[in-house]
């Protein structure tokens, strides 16, 4: 099977231990220089996905893009980021396709960018196993929204970074198809460290096996929920629905709350 | 098929239409040839004097052409080098702007004074009035990128000059295109403009010495050649440059492609 794409670097074992999470303290989110949160902590799995959720206008996108080392310095952002900058890779709500490039020259962008050679067979294998092969040399206008996420997700995992940060990667997609680039995401990415901003509590709940709340205002995260099972989890299996239930409640509370 | 077949329809309708409101007005002036020379007449001139509109088209056409050459090389390195280095854009911007706004007619007599009767002071003022609008098209172009991009090469650890190759030009390459367009239309006017100040050839020339000479039926099939010219020109680089960018939007020639 080609449906499951190994890093480079074999994932560290689970352990409490501290080579097993990604540390970060005293994080404070800014906007216009202006703190958009308290000092935030927040400790990442290594090998396992957590997603963010809470309130749009929170700062979900903020929080990824100063993990990502984007954002004019001091601005953005105070603290420490654990040494993330050349560990990440970054995928956004909008996939970012350069229109002039092919499905394989846009996941062979990075190595092109940094002057390295392009691993064509890596490439290949990567394009197979999103089921691309076909379309690799179409330009991503040829291309359904959900095989240019896919192809965005090839660009990604061409970066093989430990760490992958994902901004809302499926909410432009029909229901059915993110449940399927959801799988895709959840097998490809195994045994990376993930995070993941999304607004559907449903898809946190699937693929998250810790999920963060940021909320209020300063912002602040809660005490991760663990959900039971492992991801990537079935909409419907065990007490998904009603946890999905309970999120949403929260979330609403949380809303309004905030609009208060 | 019906759509291509459209598409050469169309600008034949445009232009009979064109011809019979020429002709009305020929026949609504009197029929007075020495003020207004019906199209009849124009083409039956344009055909008797072929090979000396020829000689002179030829000679602005090369002008027009080697303007547009020169004054979109000059201008897509300026606008680089302006997208390059900050202190640059902020010194020589103004000075940009200025340039743009004296009037090329102001200073063409200077240029022939400068650059003599030939080809030269024509390919400047053509050079002149082309630099401006693809180094203000290119420039926009080479500053708008889409953040996401520039954030994503960041993310990528991009070398700074493969991010100008490999993003940010071929991401301006349609408001380049934008300029080349705009270029395009105003060329001829700069090489025509240089040959009413003093010329010994070009079309230009053609038409002044013809109105000073009452021979208002050899000027209209000078303009008219002119504009035959300078809509082939317009024609053959828009359809270039759609095919050099297929990427980009073009509602002319491209269905939505099916989900």
């Amino acid at each position: 099977m080609l449906d499951r794409v190994p890093p480079a670097d074999p994932p560290h074992p689970e352990s409490p231990g501290d080579p097993a999470t990604i540390e970060v303290a005293g994080l404070i989110l800014k906007a216009g220089g202006a703190p958009l949160s308290r000092p935030l902590r927040l400790s990442l799995p290594v090998g396992q996905w957590t997603a963010v959720l809470g309130p749009s206008g929170v700062g979900k996108s903020t929080l990824l893009k100063a993990l990502a080392g984007l954002g004019p310095d001091g601005d953005l952002t105070d603290g420490r980021t654990g040494g993330l900058a050349g560990r990440v890779a970054y995928m956004a709500q909008s996939d970012g396709l350069l229109p002039w490039l092919s499905v394989a020259d846009n996941g062979a962008l990075g190595a092109r960018l940094r002057g390295q050679p392009v691993d064509r067979v890596r490439l290949a294998t990567l394009l197979q196993a999103v089921g691309l092969k076909a379309q690799a040399g179409l330009r991503p206008d040829a291309l359904s929204g959900g095989m240019r996420q896919r192809a965005a997700l090839v660009r990604t995992l061409m970066e093989d970074r430990p760490v992958v940060l994902m901004d809302e990667p499926f909410s432009a997609l029909d229901p059915v198809t993110r449940l399927d680039l959801q799988d895709l995401a959840a097998r490809t990415l195994a045994g990376r460290t993930v995070l993941m901003v999304t607004h559907d509590p449903m898809e946190a709940l699937r693929l998250a096996h810790r999920i963060l709340i940021l909320h209020g205002r300063p912002a602040r995260l809660d005490t991760p929920i663990i959900p039971p099972g492992v991801p990537p989890r079935s909409p419907t299996a065990g007490d998904l629905p009603a946890r999905h239930a309970a999120l949403l409640e929260r979330l609403h509370h949380l809303a309004a709350e905030g609009g208060r | 098929m019906s759509q291509r077949l459209a598409r050469v329809v169309r600008p034949l309708v445009t232009l009979a239409g064109l011809l019979l409101l020429w002709q009305a007005a020929h026949w609504l002036n009197g029929e007075r040839d020495y003020l207004l020379p019906g199209p009849l007449t124009t083409a039956q001139t344009a055909w008797a004097k072929a090979p000396l509109l020829l000689d002179h088209a030829l000679i602005t056409g090369a002008e027009i052409l080697l303007g547009l050459l020169l004054g979109c090389l000059l201008g897509v390195v300026s606008a680089l080098a302006l997208a390059q280095v900050r202190t640059l854009e902020r010194w020589l911007l103004p000075l940009l702007v200025i340039s743009q706004a004296i009037p090329v007619f102001a200073i063409a007599p200077l240029l022939v004074l400068w650059l003599g009767y030939g080809l030269a002071s024509k390919v400047a003022m053509a050079t002149l009035i082309i630099y401006f609008p693809v180094t203000a098209a290119f420039l926009d172009g080479l500053r708008q990128t889409d953040p996401l991009w520039l954030d994503q090469a960041r993310v990528m650890q991009a070398r700074p000059w493969r991010v100008l190759l490999l993003v940010r030009l071929p991401a301006a390459l349609p408001a380049l295109a934008s300029g080349l367009r705009v270029a395009t239309a105003v060329a001829p006017i700069g090489a025509v403009v240089g040959e009413w100040v003093g010329a010994s050839g070009g079309l230009g020339y053609l038409m002044l010495h013809a109105n000073a000479r009452m021979q208002i039926d050899l000027m209209f099939a000078a303009l008219f050649t002119l504009a035959l010219f300078a809509v082939a020109l317009y024609w053959a680089v828009d359809r270039g440059l759609a095919r050099l960018l297929p990427w980009v939007p073009d509602s002319r020639t491209r269905a939505a492609p099916s989900a």
